[in-house]
């Protein structure tokens, strides 16, 4: 029961991580439980999906079809992160002055995409597609007590969901004039690991096969595979044996992202400004 | 006719030339890898089939070889690798780790 709960959690840590972030960063927008358990569960439904038809999606493209699928969903995730980002740059001021003004409403023209609905779903299907599979196996083929399988299970989701219980009110304790500033930062890192992931499986399956050297090795500083070094793969995208296109890549992702939000957020970034009542309050 | 015999009878005895050119085979029986160690040649790009016979699902995973690929029950998964530079690159089934593990040497 012990091993179930402990790989299932391993799973579902990542989404865990990120419904944490996102729930932090949608702070004070209305319907964003809605927006979060609309993501879940359709993450969850696509999860059931896509571990049924696994073996069919792995056969696609010579065999690649599972890791092509994979770079695809992580891109996908990327480039929502950065709309938020872009998003919250324009508008974060005015959202995080209108958290502090009791009773202000943000104006429905000031609502941020769904996009991060969309993140927390694609965390939910590729991870949970991973652990469907595995119970899935263990109930088909083990015979090990389906009981208690079926509660190692439940444990691990319930251990995944204090992780993202933790996050989030560790970042609730950040004042909000700072709050969108911290979750901004983390959603760049978040995105850039994700595509540095992303670059790992379209290697693998055969494509973007340059610079695959590993620049350096710090598995013995910290494993990828202990609790501490799969938490900062999932936050900032580290790895033990980085190469040469995921550097290149993981530092592009986030020039690109700051890049737009300064483009876009005329210069004052998220959150950052402590700005006078009364001033950039859209009614 | 005697030309396709000949290759027949190549194929058949898995004459070295043709060997060479064939996927590396790994197999999964009993949650454990089959064989645990293998040897392949440094600085060349590898492909290696894994066939699970087991009934369970299984994540052949390596940090080192920078590989998560996972394999349904029942199935096999083809895992393309990095020409290695010489050294021992260990990889694990993460569903099992208790019993399934291994390493590629890479020479």
């Amino acid at each position: 029961m012990l091993a179930a709960a402990l790989i299932v959690f391993r799973e579902v840590i990542e989404a865990g991580l990120i419904v944490g972030i996102v729930l932090a960063a949608t702070r004070g927008v209305p319907g964003r439980g809605r927006m979060v358990a609309g993501g879940i569960a359709g993450g969850v439904l696509g999860a059931l999906l896509l571990a049924g038809f696994a073996q069919q999606i792995a056969a696609l493209f010579e065999g690649s079809g599972a890791e092509l699928f994979n770079a695809a969903v992580l891109l996908a995730a990327v480039v929502m992160l950065t709309w938020h980002t872009v998003w919250m740059a324009r508008h974060g001021r005015a959202m995080a002055q209108s958290l502090r003004a009791v009773g202000a409403r943000i104006a429905a023209g000031e609502r941020p995409p769904a996009a991060l609905a969309v993140v927390i779903g694609l965390a939910v299907l590729r991870e949970g597609s991973e652990v469907v599979l595995f119970l899935y196996g263990v109930l088909a083929g083990s015979g090990a007590p389906a009981m208690n399988v079926a509660l190692g299970g439940v444990l691990g989701l319930a251990a995944g969901a204090a992780v993202a219980a933790l996050i989030y009110a560790g970042l609730l304790a950040i004042p909000v004039a700072r709050l969108f500033a911290a979750t901004n930062t983390l959603i760049t890192l978040l995105a850039a690991g994700m595509a540095a992931q992303a670059v790992a499986f379209l290697q693998q399956g055969g494509l973007a096969q340059v610079w695959q050297a590993p620049l350096w090795d710090t598995s013995s500083m910290l494993a990828e595979s202990s609790l501490v070094g799969r938490l900062l793969h999932t936050l900032i995208g580290y790895t033990e044996q980085p190469n040469g296109l995921q550097l290149v890549v993981w530092l592009a992702t986030i020039a690109v992202i700051w890049a737009l939000a300064q483009a876009f957020g005329g210069g004052a970034s998220a959150g950052r400004h402590v700005a006078t009542p009364g001033t950039g309050q859209r009614a | 006719m005697p030309r396709h015999a000949l290759l027949l009878a190549l194929a058949l005895t898995g004459a070295p030339t043709l060997a060479v050119a064939a996927p590396l085979e790994l197999v999964i029986e009993g949650r454990a890898f089959t064989p645990a160690e293998l040897r392949v040649k440094a600085g060349e790009p590898i492909e290696l089939r894994v066939v699970n016979r087991d009934a369970t699902a299984e994540e052949f995973e390596s940090s080192a070889l920078k590989v998560e690929k996972v394999v349904a029950g029942h199935s096999e998964a083809m895992v393309r690798i990095r020409p290695l530079k010489p050294g021992h690159y260990k990889f694990v089934g993460e569903y099992h780790e208790d019993t399934a593990h291994g390493v590629i040497i890479a020479e």
